[in-house]
């Protein structure tokens, strides 16, 4: 239903108006080749039952990028992300074949521990979902998962954790707050912080500001520009401009394959295949 | 407006909703205003009436006492008794005078006819004497004797009266507490020292210690023994003083037919002059009575007295109940909601568990009759009482049992509450705590179960209310009508599980149906029930509280 809403929203927007996004920005041409490459699919096909959700999936994610799945509901494009953190393992009936690589070793492989894995590779929900604790728990809980027990160290974290998050100003006096009490949009920065306390290589974003206001939209896409500095980022949105405004690298989905996979800029002004246009310009359907 | 569009507006069925609930708030505020009005009642000091009959045989008697209800009759029903009526008279009223004084009458409640009944009159001096034994006394003082002699009578009687019975009170609550509480102990302490000798004994004859092991342990318990038998008979010396002491004053009554009773001091608890009192010492009074009532211990075959012990042993089962439910419900449920595999053998688990809370609580009384008192506590008996056998410790009915009985009652109310609390919990929270690298222990202990404390505490909350009113099983396991001694007191180990409690409920029961007089105990019935609602409400909202407070802290994502 979401895609619906954002696909009549694009018949208005046209070919143009997406390539003159990127006519202000001082942005260059990217080319994969030229990247440290942080994660690696080969050849992933995932199962719900005998459903096949998603077929032949190869890529190369680039380290401290940002990489954007887009394309319409249903296309597999949250569930992809979902495998870079093995949260489908949560699903009963999903069953995966391929291999993704993380820095070289194969996050599926029976040795390794997923609570582990999870550490290295963060990830950030459509719905803002904090803990019913305390800003200051919130944040720490990570760190109070793997035993860390020092006073000065959590505090530590907690604030260079909501400053990056750029949420330190806002919440910096009322820490011992019960988290409930923030804005939504507050609470989705809340749940980035969490996420980067714990330092992870990899953050996922799960269309992480579709249920939030623009204002606090705009916050969560600067916040984007910042963290690539210092974090390899994946993230699902169903808005194109979105997209275009926060992405390196994109790539399209539709029924469970990758249709194309680019950079940005090229994909957006010009895109190899039509399917890729059609849904870019907002033909498609 | 026609009749079709009457039915069409709807009107009918909000009439039809809102009737429910009035007929069953009615019902419900009916039922405690019954149980309020008589329950209150009993502590207020009625008038005592003075009159004179003339029976249909030409006796003339006089009665004194209090009106406990009057009637109207057929005049028929009389004349079939065999009591001559006139022809005439049609209906006829009756009273049922409470005239206490037992010892003299051995009745103490009497119907009288009006029929032949003089003006009643209420004189100031008659007075109403709450005894130990016998019930009530009715009568006029006369003197106070000391040692057989005369020290008061006339008008200095009234407050040397009191004065005395003070005195004698004083007394005896000094015997009760070297009874119940120092002599209890050297009991306690010499039942201890029995059951070491008899232990020496039973691990001799099992080859554990020697002749020589087994002479030094009973030379020891012997010397304990003879310090016990030393306290205890210092103790005795001083009850024997005491007794001697509060026997010392007697006070000499006339009663209603004219003769003198003698009365010893000591076995009056209060004297009033109920027609000559204001309203405010009317009150004073209530509020005594009302205390002794909540504070007291039962007397004359629960008649009479308090029902502290009652209280006592309701509250303390249902804490000790709490105790055991709460965890182990709590445990089953997340088992069942979070890490059992879902699928028809847990659907067949689950439908009942959920049935449990269907079967009649008598099933509960004798299952835990049969597996906790005579199994389980004949098994821990054997292993770790040997020595008190054939008697048995646990081996009987107790509040353990019972509380294990009204757990195991409860279990259901509370794995189903937690359920539901469970799974009303947002995946989202259990994945953003995944994603963070948690396990799902982690995840569970951390993030999912305080949040769903505020439906366990709403499960334990229906356990409460159902166990404190629950009477049927507790009568098989381990509650009793007349309880000796609490389940906690300062003998070691203090909480002392083995032993039979009171209970509310059940004294009701005992009150109501299985009393020898039963017009002495029906207000007693209703006091009774009031004190057990009124508990039942305040457990309630402690608990809810509780959970508001909980609630209040995970505010937003619980239901």
């Amino acid at each position: 239903m979401d895609g619906m809403t954002t696909m009549t929203e694009q018949n208005t927007m046209t070919h143009g108006v997406t390539a003159g996004l990127f006519e202000n920005t001082e942005r260059k041409r990217l080319r994969l080749a030229d990247e440290t490459i942080a994660l690696e699919v080969q050849d992933l096909n995932l199962y719900y039952g005998e459903a096949q959700a998603l077929k032949r999936i190869s890529m190369k994610v680039a380290a401290k990028r940002v990489t954007a799945f887009i394309g319409p509901s249903g296309c597999g494009k949250s569930t992809l992300l979902r495998c870079f953190n093995r949260m489908n393992d949560l699903v009963d009936a999903c069953r995966i074949e391929g291999k993704i690589l993380l820095e070289g070793d194969d996050i599926y492989d029976r040795k390794v521990d997923v609570a582990e894995l999870r550490r290295r590779v963060g990830m950030v929900f459509q719905k803002p979902n904090p803990f019913p604790k305390s800003i200051y728990e919130n944040v720490a809980y990570g760190l109070r998962l793997q035993g860390v027990r020092d006073r000065k160290v959590l505090d530590e974290v907690v604030e260079r954790s909501l400053r990056g998050a750029a949420l330190w100003d806002e919440v910096k006096d009322r820490l011992h707050q019960n988290a409930f009490g923030l804005s939504g949009g507050q609470q989705q920065r809340l749940v980035i912080a969490r996420a980067i306390a714990i330092e992870p290589e990899v953050i996922l974003l799960d269309e992480p500001a579709s249920a939030l206001d623009p204002i606090s939209t705009a916050k969560i896409e600067e916040l984007i520009y910042e963290l690539k500095k210092e974090y390899t980022i994946l993230i699902v949105t169903h808005n194109m401009q979105q997209a275009a405004r926060v992405s390196d690298y994109t790539a399209y989905m539709y029924l469970g394959e990758m249709i194309e996979y680019g950079d940005t800029m090229t994909l957006f002004t010009n895109p190899r295949k039509k399917a890729t246009e059609d849904y870019i310009t907002g033909r498609y359907g | 407006m026609t009749l079709k569009n009457w039915f069409k507006s709807g009107s009918p069925w909000v009439w039809l909703n809102a009737g429910a609930i009035a007929i069953s708030m009615i019902m419900v505020v009916g039922l405690l205003a019954l149980i309020l009005v008589r329950g209150f009642s009993h502590f207020w000091p009625s008038p005592i009436l003075m009159t004179d009959l003339i029976t249909h045989d030409g006796r003339e008697i006089r009665i004194v006492g209090e009106l406990s209800r009057s009637q109207v009759l057929p005049a028929q029903v009389l004349r079939d008794a065999g009591v001559p009526i006139d022809d005439d008279i049609q209906l006829v009223t009756r009273h049922l005078i409470k005239q206490g004084n037992r010892d003299v009458w051995g009745r103490d409640f009497v119907w009288y006819p009006e029929i032949g009944m003089s003006q009643w009159s209420y004189p100031r001096d008659v007075m109403r004497l709450e005894r130990r034994e016998w019930g009530d006394f009715y009568g006029f003082p006369v003197r106070i004797l000391e040692q057989g002699r005369t020290v008061a009578e006339g008008d200095q009687l009234w407050p040397e009266l009191q004065q005395r019975i003070r005195r004698a009170n004083d007394i005896f609550d000094e015997i009760r507490r070297i009874e119940r509480r120092e002599i209890g102990n050297v009991n306690h302490r010499m039942e201890r020292v029995r059951l070491s000798e008899r232990r020496l004994d039973l691990q001799l004859r099992e080859g554990r210690i020697t002749v020589a092991e087994r002479d030094q342990g009973m030379a020891a318990l012997a010397a304990q023994r003879l310090v016990l038998d030393q306290e205890y008979a210092v103790l005795q010396e001083q009850l024997d003083a005491l007794y001697k002491d509060v026997r010392r004053d007697t006070l000499v009554t006339r009663v209603m037919d004219g003769r003198e009773w003698e009365i010893p001091m000591a076995q009056i608890i209060r004297a009033i002059q109920p027609n000559d009192m204001n309203v405010f010492s009317k009150i004073g009074l209530y509020l005594k009575q009302f205390w002794e009532f909540m504070s007291g211990y039962p007397r004359e075959a629960n008649t009479e007295g308090g029902i502290f012990p009652a209280i006592f042993g309701t509250v303390t089962m249902v804490f000790i109940m709490s105790i055991i439910v709460t965890p182990f419900g709590v445990l089953a449920a997340i088992y069942l909601r979070e890490y059992a595999r879902q699928g028809p053998l847990l659907r067949v688990i689950r439908i009942s568990v959920y049935n449990l809370a269907g079967v009649p609580s008598i099933v509960f009384g004798v299952f835990g009759l049969g597996f906790f008192v005579y199994f389980m506590g004949g098994a821990i008996d054997r292993n770790f009482y040997p020595e008190a056998l054939p008697s048995p410790t646990f081996g009987t009915p107790g509040l353990m049992w019972a509380s294990f009985t009204l757990a195991l009652l409860t279990l259901p109310v509370v794995i189903v509450a937690t359920e539901e609390g469970l799974s009303r919990i947002p995946s989202t929270i259990r994945h953003g705590s995944l994603a963070l690298g948690a396990t799902k222990a982690e995840t569970l202990w951390k993030v999912v179960v305080p949040l769903a404390t505020p439906a366990m505490m709403t499960g334990l909350i229906l356990a409460i209310a159902r166990a404190a009113g629950e009477v049927a099983p507790l009568m098989l396991v381990g509650v009793v009508k007349l309880a000796p001694t609490l389940p906690i007191d300062g003998n070691f180990p203090f909480i002392h599980l083995e032993r039979k409690i009171m209970h509310l409920g059940f004294h009701i029961f005992d009150v109501g149906f299985q009393s020898p007089n039963v017009e002495a105990a029906q207000p007693l019935v209703y006091a009774t029930a009031l004190t057990l609602v009124v508990l039942i409400v305040v457990l309630n909202l402690t608990a809810i509280s509780i959970r508001n407070h909980l609630r209040e802290k995970y505010r937003g994502e619980s239901d």
